[in-house]
């Protein structure tokens, strides 16, 4: 949707329209490099320390934790390496990462539910093995 | 929305209200960079599903606890991090017209990347030489899957690298070129967030009893 | 021998060897002698007329999206052949074989046919059909001349269709997969399916998965990106919607059948355990995700016609659509939902009540605003002053057709009916009602409704309406009997019943598709016609149906270029507005245009990829190692060329648009 150009001195700018900067919203400053490296140390060193040292009893809290920290650390990524926001190619950046991101959900949370319920129900001498899938309490 | 119209002059033609003489449509690289990133983002979504249903299937074999070695775990994700950032130098130096500075950046971004390969490489070689192999369980099946495609991933993100290395001296930081830099870019950092996923889900939740 | 030389005749030709030719079955010998003469004659005839080199300048390197979607078309109708020719002998094998007699096609054969036909019906008719569509004329509707990327859409056309060869391959050399067009595991894995067949139909795919997903990805960008100066969403044509739509649901759900197929093949390749029945394997993870991909597929083969028949209702009736707004939030409300109802496809597996409930209400909410659309074309009829011409007979055709496939899949969606009818000719019945009375009733009249625009000329009414009563006919003929003997709980996929009593069904169903075989007949006779009567059916004007959107805007064919000038667009329906205010075609004042070159990149880069997946089929590694490392080398060279696009000189604009004013003002 650009701005429709009439005058005819403008060949020069055929193979990359002149609107001044070419990627919106994709510079990334030495500053936002340095704080995400940090944050991201931080936010994997937590994780592994917990596990490591095996900091919390259940098994079932350290997992929802470090789950918790990747989540964070995904959004530290996006927003200070891949510089996600929301103005980023008009708005369909992120769309097209939220819309991804709900079928990741989807994909995950869908198949784990329907086939715990397959196991349980089709597989019921499978005891141990099949009971101990993770998460999904 | 305005009137277009030609040579500047008065038109009574109603018609050029329809038509512009020179449309220069915008450049989708980077929004479809960023879609087929999504696809990917889908594919290792169909593996984690699969790692999680069949996580904990071991067959009487070895678990994730028996065999991870997460001190190294932690190095390769030291080295991924590091990448990240050196290819982050490496975007700046391109932005500043440098050159050198972005092939020399890019070189270090790839001698992370290798050195990541070889440290899982050997993890891998270690595992099929002690029996446990993809061929053992559905648990180590859905590993190797998985952290495997990603380490493929990160191969062709190496030779992609190397590949630009190689654009940017013979042609320079030209507008094809930076828009190539900044897919490398979008691809390298949606890696580390892949590995994110992959340390936290099948490393360190894979020891945890 | 030496053992070095077993083994390198083994890497080169690994499990390939001259018994993999069928020489002892008599029907594809037969097959093979017929495509080998006609073959022969075509290849004949393009010497003869000297036709190889504009063959492979004009369309085989071509980055043209409206050649690109031209080419789609004719993949997806010689495709048509095969699949119904795959359907003609189930029919006569179900219509004969009861009791003592066992019919033509022993069980190994049979089950090679059905899965051969679901899957070329699928991928290389349905998509392939619904993707030249789009593409021919997406760009055109939102004023481009282009789409975003046009190597990457030549490269994706000629992956979906070496895809398509690599099929056909089998039916020469080896043979196909006997499992079903989804090939569930365990059936489908190496210790019950040790032939060539499974492995044909994973790289079959894999090849044409490629293709498909990057085409997804190019039209979004596309859409988003190319759409002319003052065309907001909410002012595009509702089949580029629609087109939007389905390539979110391409790129979001592609992945998921290459990362299953290719764990598929880890299986049987490897020896991996994802879907074995032992080491902890697990066989309905492969059906559970299998379907997270086939149900968001089938929208995707319907939603584009969907869009086709918004078009084609709104400018028969010579009216606005009613309800664009709703038109477009139905659209993007089925786009989400379809991710939410896949189980429906495996209620009897065992996942309990809890879970068939939520999947069998998920699946009835998604059929209400396909309901909402149906009501929208039907008040966009109402006051309408409606012209029956061919497109508009299929779109008829398709209300009634389809909204009944629509209710057999409402009464499939309560999981208790579900479990008598599962697997049932019932299920059959359900889903060709709607693929036919949908998809297929779709691409005909969109095919009816464009193809003046892409050739120049109308095809021949006569003609077209002989086969759209024949297929309307002939579907209900052809399904009608599954429909009542899936109630009987008949099965499908059987080539052999004992119960007499059926023969009869079966019978009226083979007649059946013998008018449907009378339609695609009439078809192709149509195309003769009217390429003979081209001149009396000549679509001067640009404009034949008295369209609303930008496509009619141009001349038939439009120019390389589409457009001179850039439309500007103020409403939606914006070729209508245009017209209501006395809107001018420019006649000079002509730049010069920038435009992509040709490339024979796309071309190459597939064949390899073909060469691959044939090496890998057979476990020939050498032939696949070399292929393979060609395709990185062609790629990475590809990637030096810098220099692939070119202007054409205002010189030739002008004269093309001349030529064109020329041709509107001796016919007015």
């Amino acid at each position: 949707m650009s701005a429709p150009h009439n005058h005819s001195g403008h060949d020069h700018h055929h193979g990359d329209h002149g609107h001044g900067h070419e990627d919106e919203g994709h510079h990334g400053s030495l500053k936002d490099y340095a704080i995400g490296f940090v944050l991201s140390v931080i936010l994997t060193a937590i994780p592994f320390w917990l596990v490591m040292a095996k900091v919390f009893d259940k098994s079932s809290t350290t997992a929802a934790v470090i789950l918790a920290f990747a989540a964070v650390q995904v959004v530290v990524h996006m927003v200070y390496f891949l510089h996600m926001n929301g103005k980023a190619e008009g708005g369909w950046s992120l769309l097209a990462t939220m819309f991804t991101l709900v079928l990741l959900v989807i994909v995950l949370a869908g198949s784990i539910w329907v086939m715990y319920h397959m196991n349980i129900n089709m597989m019921p001498s499978m005891g141990t093995d099949v009971h101990n899938m993770q998460d999904m309490r | 929305m305005s009137e277009t119209i030609a040579n500047g002059a008065v038109s009574a033609d109603p018609s050029a209200r329809y038509y512009v003489r020179e449309h220069h449509p915008e450049n989708g690289t980077l929004l479809g960079f960023w879609l087929y990133l999504m696809s990917d983002c889908l594919l290792f979504a169909g593996l984690f599903a699969a790692y999680a249903v069949l996580g904990r299937n071991y067959a009487g074999g070895p678990s994730g606890a028996e065999l991870f070695e997460l001190p190294t775990i932690a190095l390769n994700t030291a080295f991924l991090l590091l990448s990240s950032i050196t290819y982050g130098f490496a975007m700046i130096a391109s932005q500043r017209k440098n050159v050198k500075a972005t092939i020399i950046w890019l070189g270090i971004t790839g001698l992370f990347g290798l050195a990541f390969l070889t440290l899982e490489i050997q993890e891998f070689m270690h595992l099929i030489h002690e029996g446990a192999g993809p061929q053992r369980s559905a648990f180590l099946t859905s590993f190797f899957a998985l952290v495997g495609t990603h380490g493929l991933h990160v191969t062709f993100g190496s030779i992609w690298l190397v590949t630009l290395m190689f654009q940017v001296g013979k042609h320079g930081l030209t507008t094809e070129n930076k828009r190539r830099l900044m897919c490398l870019s979008m691809f390298w950092h949606f890696l580390d967030v892949i590995w994110i996923g992959v340390f936290t889900f099948v490393y360190l939740m894979g020891v945890l009893p | 021998m030496t053992m070095s030389d077993i083994n390198l005749t083994k890497l080169i030709f690994g499990r390939l060897s001259l018994e993999a030719i069928p020489y002892h079955e008599p029907i594809l010998i037969g097959t093979f002698a017929m495509v080998a003469i006609g073959g022969l004659a075509l290849l004949a005839v393009l010497t003869k007329f000297r036709l190889w080199g504009p063959l492979w300048r004009d369309w085989i390197t071509s980055i043209d999206h409206k050649k690109i979607g031209i080419m789609y078309m004719v993949l997806g109708l010689v495709m048509l052949l095969r699949g119904f020719a795959d359907a003609l002998m189930m029919r006569a094998q179900q219509a004969l074989a009861f009791g003592d007699s066992a019919g033509f096609l022993p069980p190994h054969h049979y089950d090679q046919v059905f899965t051969a036909h679901g899957t070329i019906m699928i991928f290389f008719v349905a998509m392939p059909f619904v993707t030249g569509l789009m593409n021919y004329v997406v760009p055109l509707q939102i004023g481009a001349r282009d789409v975003s990327f046009p190597f990457l859409n030549n490269f994706s056309f000629w992956m979906t269709t070496f895809g398509a060869m690599l099929t056909m391959a089998s039916l020469f050399i080896g043979e196909f997969a006997k499992t079903g067009w989804l090939a569930f595991p365990p059936l489908s894995g190496i210790a019950a399916s040790p032939d060539v067949g499974v492995d044909y139909y994973i790289w079959s795919l894999q090849v044409a998965g490629v293709g498909t997903t990057l085409s997804g990805v190019n039209l979004i960008a596309t859409i988003v990106k190319m759409r002319a100066p003052g065309m907001s969403l909410m002012k595009m044509p509702v089949f580029t919607w629609t087109a939007l739509c389905t390539n979110a649901l391409i790129v979001a759900t592609f992945p998921i059948l290459t990362v299953t197929l290719a764990m598929l093949s880890l299986d049987r390749m490897v020896g991996t355990n994802f879907f074995t029945n032992d080491l902890g394997g697990n066989p309905m993870l492969y059906v559970n995700l299998i379907w997270i991909w086939g149900h968001p597929e089938v929208y995707i083969l319907v939603l584009p016609v969907f869009g086709v028949f918004s078009e084609i209702v709104s400018t028969f009736s010579g009216k606005k659509l009613f309800g664009y707004t709703s038109m477009v939030y139905a659209t993007v409300v089925i786009t989400v939902l379809s991710y939410l109802v896949w189980l429906h496809h495996f209620f009897t597996m065992g996942s309990g009540a809890s879970v068939n409930s939520f999947f069998g209400i998920t699946t009835m909410i998604i059929s209400i605003p396909t309901g909402a659309k149906i009501f929208n074309w039907l008040f966009t009829m109402y006051k309408g002053r409606i012209r029956f011409d061919v497109p508009m007979l299929w779109t008829v055709g398709f209300m009634l057709t389809f909204v009944i496939g629509g209710m057999t899949g409402v009464m499939l969606a309560v999981p208790p009916a579900d479990f008598v009818l599962h697997n049932s000719l019932f299920l059959i019945a359900h889903f060709h009602n709607v693929i036919i009375g949908g998809v297929v009733f779709g691409v005909f009249a969109g095919l009816n409704y464009w193809f003046p625009k892409a050739f120049g000329f109308k095809l021949d009414e006569f003609w077209g309406k002989v086969s759209f009563w024949c297929w309307l006919v002939g579907f209900w003929v052809a399904f009608t009997p599954l429909y009542i003997m899936g109630f009987m709980g008949i099965t499908r996929r059987m080539n052999h019943f004992d119960d007499p009593s059926l023969q009869k069904f079966f019978v009226i169903a083979a007649i059946g598709a013998l008018i449907v075989a009378a339609g695609i007949g009439a078809t192709l006779l149509q195309f003769y016609v009217s390429w003979k009567n081209r001149e009396k059916l000549r679509d001067v004007t640009g404009d034949p149906w008295g369209g609303r959107t930008l496509e009619w805007a141009t001349s038939s064919p439009p120019p390389d270029y589409n457009f001179a000038f850039t439309p500007v667009v103020h409403e939606s329906d914006s070729w209508a507005d245009m017209k209501a205010n006395n809107y001018k075609r420019p006649t000079s004042g002509f730049v010069s245009i920038h435009m992509p070159k040709n490339t024979a990149a796309g071309f190459i880069i597939s064949a390899l990829s073909a060469v691959l997946g044939f090496a890998m089929v057979w476990q020939m590694w050498l032939p696949a190692a070399g292929a393979f490392i060609a395709m990185m080398a062609a790629i990475i060279v590809h990637t030096f060329n810098y220099k692939r696009d070119y202007y054409i000189p205002a010189e030739e604009v002008v004269r093309t648009e001349e030529a064109h004013t020329r041709l509107l003002e001796r016919h007015v």
